[in-house]
């Protein structure tokens, strides 16, 4: 790998990674933000809307470094990855373009709205919510048909000069490959936004404080955790993988670390990936699990890599293994933990189980682990292509823009991102701290106190 | 259809110079108009619910113009490298330094953001001037269609030029003094008592410094581009587009005088938009002109996608500004009026 492509592709992975630790939270807490709305308008009940307007304020300072960490990944199509940009124009600039028109507007207008909601009727804030959701939502869906198109090319013909263009609109955006990738990621979302709920929650009632809100964040959060993290592994995870399974057995025999074309191949749960001996060291494995889970059979054959030439292999191959390990294993995780909460919840025994309402708080971070390990999943798994069996992704990039440049600004980029990240754990913190009840935080108690 | 889409590109660039524009322009006369905490509330505010609004028409514009001209997209970006990562962290400053000001209440917080805010809307919009000037000048585009062009090189518009050179920079500085005046017009537009007074003078000195920039402009640029005046004497009514813009320029000092200040905003939006689309104007069919051979130029024929594309993209570009004209004026019209320094929320 030359430098430059070395250096594109890690800032393009930076800095994807690092924003898309935003827009989950975003998402996922738009959806429960229109819930918590709509009760508001309903009933009127002033807890609840304490508890919405809490949330409004951590929506609103997460929303706002997503967008300043967004736009660096629509121009780094253009200023890192011009031979793409040029190559696949015709097809992913249709739908970049349509989440420009579309979700952009509705998003900033209504986020405008939101944040100064204080002069606006009940009925305005749930309408602006509702449009945020909506435009949130919409905006993943133009983003995730860009990327189920790099994963699975539909609806395009190539032209004479061997550039690609789209040859039919509907067929772009009703891509096959899209509806188990945007259930899967839209769930994730809510998974994410209901751990962070509930670990809130978890918090005050740990610590004694703002104990009718915290109870209504962990109602809120265990339910929709539990019924998003058991959609994650079915049906969405599932039809994830029989896609891959189906149209890319490659990308599948990499995440399960399978070397070999085997009859009752098994299911490696964990081990280390030995690319000398093209085995897994230490494995623990469910003899079988693989060729059930893929055939609904036990001893039927699953491809393994051996069956492909190693320039199509997915070129880091323990990376990817593990990134699909950690993904799954958290799912399962995610699901055991929010099962047993549920039921607990049921059982009214929740509130006094401080060993798992410990178990909630830590899960906070983990979604976001998950959601990037999947992400990498995903991304490391179409690797060596750009386009999935159209274009190679170190045929891609500007070719102009040495290394010195990449270099440059990646180095840039890590610094300030590190920057953002201390302002935003510092910001959600005291946001946290200054807690549910005072709808203006202290600081902003004073005659000029200001947004959000 | 490939003109249409010019057409759209253009007015979709000129709205986000008029609309973020102003929010520029605030930023660079804010240090210098709002003296007391209350004021600097008052000014921000006053941009707190409508910047994003106002950003976005770039992101926006930027994914239509990868949409319909891919060629062209990936040349312009990839050439400009350096500049457009130096606009990404500056937009990443300005935004962060309206949406977190507020949120600690330390005196060397707001100082700290303060100065981000300044700072970065006034690098802002010199490097988008600056950018103007390059489109003008040419890029030196090879015969597969791509370029590089440094930050600097001799500070000669020829053909190795680099970002910098003394047009561009004559163009960065004039952009920023437009927006100054542009920003203060808007904040005349918000505001009340000292903080409005300090405004009206502010608009009144830089519309002259403008009309002054201005003219310099207009006189640098046939000697650096004289194509662009072609498609003028092609099509001579379209001279009044930039007289119209000038006289616009007139009439917005014309209301300050009489104190007509939504009228005098209104006039200094027009000049910039109309300004900027007779650029366009001139450079059409070319969208990133070529210094080493006319014939490598990027024009709207060869850097356009297919036509398939094209005009199926016109069918959901109606509804969708039909939307962004719907989501516009109702966010417009929701904040009407001077901006209440009291809104806590």
């Amino acid at each position: 790998m030359t430098s430059a492509l070395l250096y594109d592709r890690l800032q393009f992975a930076f800095t994807a990674t690092f924003h898309y630790l935003f827009p989950q939270l975003t998402m996922g807490l738009a959806f429960l933000l229109f819930y918590l709305r709509s009760r508001v308008l309903l009933t009127g009940d002033a807890h609840t809307e304490e508890v919405a307007d809490f949330w409004t304020k951590i929506f609103a300072l997460n929303f706002g470094f997503g967008v300043v960490t967004g736009i660096p990944l629509e121009f780094q199509f253009g200023t890192n990855w011009a031979r793409f940009s040029n190559y696949a124009g015709g097809v992913i600039g249709q739908t970049l373009a349509m989440e420009g028109i579309f979700a952009f507007f509705l998003e900033s207008t209504f986020l405008g709205l939101l944040l100064y909601r204080k002069r606006f009727s009940q009925p305005v804030q749930w309408f602006a919510t509702l449009m945020l959701f909506l435009g949130t939502w919409l905006s993943g869906y133009f983003i995730l048909a860009t990327n189920a198109w790099m994963q699975h090319p539909v609806a395009y013909k190539v032209a004479d000069d061997g550039r690609v263009f789209v040859t039919s609109l509907r067929g772009l955006l009703t891509n096959p490959w899209l509806f188990w990738q945007f259930a899967h990621n839209m769930t994730a979302t809510v998974v994410t936004a209901s751990c962070v709920v509930a670990a809130v929650g978890a918090f005050y009632l740990l610590s004694g404080q703002y104990l009718s809100h915290a109870k209504t964040f962990l109602r809120i959060g265990v339910v929709a955790g539990a019924i998003a993290s058991g959609l994650m592994i079915f049906p969405t995870g599932h039809g994830n993988a029989d896609q891959v399974f189906t149209h890319q057995p490659i990308k599948g025999a990499a995440f399960e670390g399978l070397f070999t074309t085997e009859r009752g191949a098994g299911l490696y749960l964990i081990g280390q990936p030995n690319l000398e001996t093209m085995t897994i060291d230490n494995p623990i494995e469910i003899p079988g699990a693989l060729s059930f889970l893929v055939y609904n059979d036990l001893y039927a054959k699953v491809k393994g890599l051996d069956a492909f030439f190693r320039d199509e292999w997915p070129d880091n191959l323990p990376l990817l293994y593990y990134a699909y390990h950690v993904m799954a294993g958290l799912g399962t995780i995610f699901a055991l933990l929010f099962g047993l909460a549920l039921l607990s919840l049921w059982r009214g025994w929740l509130f006094n189980m401080k060993w798992l309402l410990w178990w909630l708080m830590l899960c906070a971070l983990f979604p976001y682990i998950a959601t990037s390990a999947g992400w990498m999943t995903a991304e490391l798994g179409r690797q060596p292509w750009l386009v999935y069996g159209l274009l190679r992704t170190s045929d891609d990039t500007s070719p102009l823009v040495h290394s010195g440049n990449a270099l440059f600004t990646l180095i840039g980029f890590v610094g300030l991102y590190l920057f953002l990240a201390l302002l935003f754990i510092l910001l959600v913190s005291n946001i946290i701290r200054q807690g549910p009840t005072s709808l203006d935080p202290p600081t902003m108690n004073g005659p000029h106190g200001t947004s959000y | 259809m490939e003109t249409t889409w010019f057409i759209i590109v253009t007015v979709m660039l000129a709205m986000y110079v008029v609309l973020d524009g102003f929010d520029f322009g605030v930023g660079i006369v804010y240090p210098f108009v709002a003296r007391t905490e209350t004021e600097r509330q008052t000014v921000r505010t006053s941009l707190g619910p409508v910047w994003n609004a106002n950003e976005v028409w770039l992101i926006a514009a930027g994914a239509v113009l990868f949409f319909a001209y891919p060629k062209a997209y990936a040349a312009g970006f990839s050439g400009f490298y350096l500049a457009l990562i130096l606009v990404l962290w500056l937009l990443i400053f300005r935004g962060l330094a309206l949406e977190l000001r507020g949120q600690v209440n330390h005196v060397l917080w707001k100082q700290a953001w303060d100065m981000a805010f300044s700072t970065s809307s006034a690098l802002l919009a010199i490097v988008f001037g600056t950018a103007l000037g390059n489109l003008i000048r040419g890029v030196p585009l090879n015969e597969d269609g791509y370029f590089f062009v440094p930050f600097w090189t001799d500070f000669q518009p020829g053909s190795a030029p680099g970002i910098l050179d003394w047009f561009t920079v004559l163009l960065g500085l004039t952009s920023a003094v437009v927006l100054a005046f542009h920003g203060a017009n808007y904040l005349v537009t918000k505001t009340e008592g000292a903080l409005y007074q300090r405004a009206v003078s502010a608009a009144w000195v830089l519309g002259w410094v403008s009309a002054g920039c201005t003219a310099l402009t207009v006189m640098a640029v046939p000697m650096v581009q004289p194509n662009l005046s072609l498609n003028f004497t092609r099509h001579p009514v379209v001279y009044l587009a930039p007289a119209i813009g000038i006289i616009a320029l007139g009439y917005s000092l014309y209301f300050r005088l009489c104190r007509r200040d939504l009228s005098a905003f209104l006039a200094s939006c027009a000049f910039i938009f109309l300004m900027l689309s007779s650029v366009m104007f001139g450079m059409h069919p070319y969208i990133l002109v070529s210094t080493t051979d006319l014939m490598f130029s990027l024009t709207v024929y060869n850097a356009a996608t297919n036509s398939y594309g094209l005009s199926v993209g016109i069918v959901w570009f109606v509804v969708g500004a039909l939307l962004i004209l719907a989501c516009q004026i109702y966010l417009y019209s929701r904040f009407p009026g001077k901006t209440q320094s009291d809104d806590a929320h």
